[in-house]
């Protein structure tokens, strides 16, 4: 899978991206949720390489990431667990920097995104790299058609948007109230408001942080979406869960869930206030 | 301010990244914060560096009248004996509260005032910065929220008081080690979803730009006056500066206008804990060594030197000292170390300890056991004097710890412990 396939899987409709944290609990049980997620309806898969200092995420995916690291799971895992999915979606590989840097030799970035498209990863999401800093990593992925996807956030000014659209590949992650990760019981106002302010391109805008349930999928599809992110909710289904088959069962209940918030949504069909697209 | 400023001062244009001291530095953080980082930028540029609406005055006028500033460079007549050369102890624990803290802490509530932001928010570790920006927002009428490990609010009791009786909320962080680095994690989280009202106050030379720039800014004063302290009581320059370093700030502060001073030996004392190294299997070091002995990676903000694994995850540092337990270091000072312009070099817990006893016992001042590690350095130093060391802050909140560790230790420069047993 490549960079465009991300794009693509945007293609027939608003995407479902669900988000879990690999090797939580364990490398097999992540097989098999990446699975129940795509039989659920997920367009495309966010898998998350955990990092000690997760300072973007919400207590949530903290404890996702605690257990995933406790249990023993580092990059190079991580890359051999993607090489054994079997799911015909782009997976996309959200981390911090440091993780990247420190893969292979030296201090650069080139080795792990070459290893990650060998391994079939088709994107990438480093929340703690803004486009100022991510000139070397663009140009990895670049060379190795790999998706390098970038987070617009409710505080982003036009001149940022502007500079990171063109830096931007696969989609464009719309993070849709401040803060950190984390399932919320509401849809923010930022949310369409974020959306508004997002010029039309040629890549699809995927509204995230605070998911949780069929109606924000729908009211976040008519608000001018055109994909849904979810993670905390998840990583909650997997901490919660009794057994990894009942983990699974439930991450395909929720994912379908939220497919069916998506297709509730009524095409060009806006709630207040009215969006642009 | 003064007048030697780094390329980072300079180098903010749009689209590039911010802040390097060579490979060091720079801006990585959440997009959420990126806005907030460039107004800040800006706002350090035109207060600080600039001094508009006469920000730089009011602020020396504030550090003189509220902090106590200037403090004294002082002759050690006992440890200038001991060591044959002549020794000289840069006072910082003379001023108010008690540690150089207040210095940074000051000066950026004092601009987030200016700024028009309402709230100030902290992380702190052993709670000197913490304990510092509690003071600050209230001499100045901010509200503050304090983030503190759980580990460290156990350990360093009188301080969390002391932050709450100046009207600091204190949140306790409960994840990881419950130690600086979760509660640095959770201020950039607050922050990411507080910012356009909030001002994050970080305690060190550490963060995204322009952080490292502005702190060492606020710390320089120190070294601005302790070379004009020299010139008048030395007669010259001292042949080195030696200070502890943990994030850098009292490091950065004490250094900052002798780095154009090619004769000045600069040293930088980390801690070496229990033992140098990084124990991979158990995602721990013993030490807090990352300048001497770290390797380059992200964290907080920052391309720096750290204490990591293999494959990048951030290890737990310890140190004897809560206020160098950090596994991490200020980017300049990194870059310092490595154009040979700053001597890394490492001090053990005992040898901490030991000093602590000595300057006590030969001097009549409880140094911070973060200072002890700068005036332990002494023993090893083999080069010329007058070298002038920074007393980075006062020991009292130390003296649990102190008595703990001494007892296992049977030193023979502390008193005897027997008393203490009751």
């Amino acid at each position: 899978m490549s960079a465009d396939d991300v794009t693509a899987a945007f293609a027939d409709g608003p995407a479902l991206v669900p988000y879990v944290v690999a090797g939580d609990p364990s490398a097999d049980a992540t097989e098999r949720y990446v699975e129940a997620l795509v039989d659920g309806g997920a367009d495309v898969i966010e898998l998350g390489l955990p990092f000690s200092e997760p300072i973007a995420d919400g207590p949530t995916i903290q404890e996702g990431i605690r257990r995933a690291l406790d249990a023993g799971m580092t990059p190079e895992r991580y890359l051999d667990l993607v090489r054994d999915l079997d799911v015909d979606v782009p997976v996309v590989c959200m981390t911090y920097y440091n993780l990247l840097l420190q893969y292979g030799e030296g201090d650069e970035v080139e080795t792990f995104v070459e290893a990650a498209a060998d391994a079939g990863v088709s994107g990438l999401i480093v929340p703690d790299l803004p486009v100022e800093e991510s000139a070397e990593l663009e140009a990895a992925c670049e060379a190795h058609d790999v998706a390098l996807i970038f987070i617009v956030a409710p505080t982003t000014t036009a001149e940022r948007v502007e500079r990171i659209l063109g830096r931007a590949s696969g989609f464009v992650y719309v993070q849709a109230r401040m803060g950190t990760t984390g399932a919320r019981t509401d849809v923010s106002e930022d949310t369409y408001e974020s959306l508004e302010r997002l010029p039309e391109g040629d890549l699809p805008y995927a509204v995230g942080f605070g998911v949780s349930e069929r109606e924000h999928a729908r009211a976040i599809v008519e608000g001018g979406a055109d994909g849904v992110v979810a993670g905390s909710v998840f990583v909650d289904i997997v901490a919660e869960a009794e057994s990894v088959e009942a983990a699974a069962a439930a991450l395909r209940e929720k994912a379908a869930e939220l497919t069916a918030g998506i297709a509730d949504a009524t095409p060009g069909g806006a709630p207040e206030p009215e969006t642009t697209k | 301010m003064s007048r030697r400023e780094t390329a980072a001062d300079a180098e903010t244009n749009a689209g590039a990244s911010a802040g390097k001291f060579g490979r060091y530095g720079g801006q990585y953080v959440p997009e959420v914060l990126m806005p907030a980082v460039e107004e800040l930028t800006d706002a350090y540029e035109r207060y600080v560096l600039e001094n508009e609406d006469g920000f730089v005055d009011d602020f020396r006028e504030r550090l003189r009248d509220f902090g106590g500033r200037p403090t004294p460079l002082g002759r050690a007549d006992n440890l200038s004996e001991r060591y044959g050369i002549d020794v000289y102890l840069k006072r910082e624990d003379l001023l108010h509260g008690g540690a150089h803290k207040l210095n940074n802490a000051l000066g950026q509530v004092l601009l987030a005032k200016y700024m028009g932001k309402e709230r100030i928010i902290a992380e702190t570790g052993a709670g000197q910065h913490g304990t510092a920006t509690a003071m600050a927002a209230a001499y100045l009428d901010m509200p503050c929220e304090i983030y503190m490990g759980r580990t460290d609010i156990n350990r360093q009791r009188p301080n969390v008081f002391r932050m709450r009786t100046h009207g600091a909320e204190v949140n306790p962080v409960t994840v990881g080690s419950g130690t600086l680095k979760e509660a640095t994690n959770e201020a950039m989280r607050d922050w990411a979803t507080t910012v356009e009202n909030t001002h994050y106050v970080i305690g060190s030379v550490v963060g995204p730009h322009p952080f490292p720039t502005m702190v060492r800014e606020f710390q320089s004063v120190i070294s601005e006056e302790a070379r004009e302290q020299a010139r008048e009581q030395l007669g010259g320059l001292p042949a080195a500066v030696i200070a502890c370093a943990g994030g850098g700030s009292n490091t950065m502060g004490a250094f900052h206008e002798f780095v154009g001073d090619e004769d000045v030996d600069l040293y930088a004392v980390e801690a070496g804990g229990s033992g140098l190294g990084v124990e991979e299997s158990e995602n721990y070091a013993p030490n807090s060594a990352s300048l001497g002995t770290g390797s380059v990676g992200v964290l907080h903000g920052a391309k720096t030197k750290l204490l990591q694994t293999v494959e990048g995850q951030i290890v737990e540092s310890h140190s004897v000292s809560a206020g160098l337990d950090y596994a991490g270091v200020g980017p300049e000072l990194a870059h310092l170390v490595d154009e040979g312009r700053v001597t890394p070099v490492n001090v053990g817990d005992d040898a901490a300890l030991a000093a602590f006893h000595r300057l006590s016992r030969e001097e009549g001042i409880i140094p911070a056991l973060e200072s002890s590690h700068a005036i332990a350095y002494l023993e090893a130093y083999e080069g010329d004097g007058p070298v002038i060391v920074n007393v980075s802050g006062r020991g009292d909140k130390d003296l649990d710890t102190v008595i703990e560790e001494s007892e296992k230790r049977d030193l023979d420069e502390a008193p005897d412990m027997e008393v203490f047993r009751a």
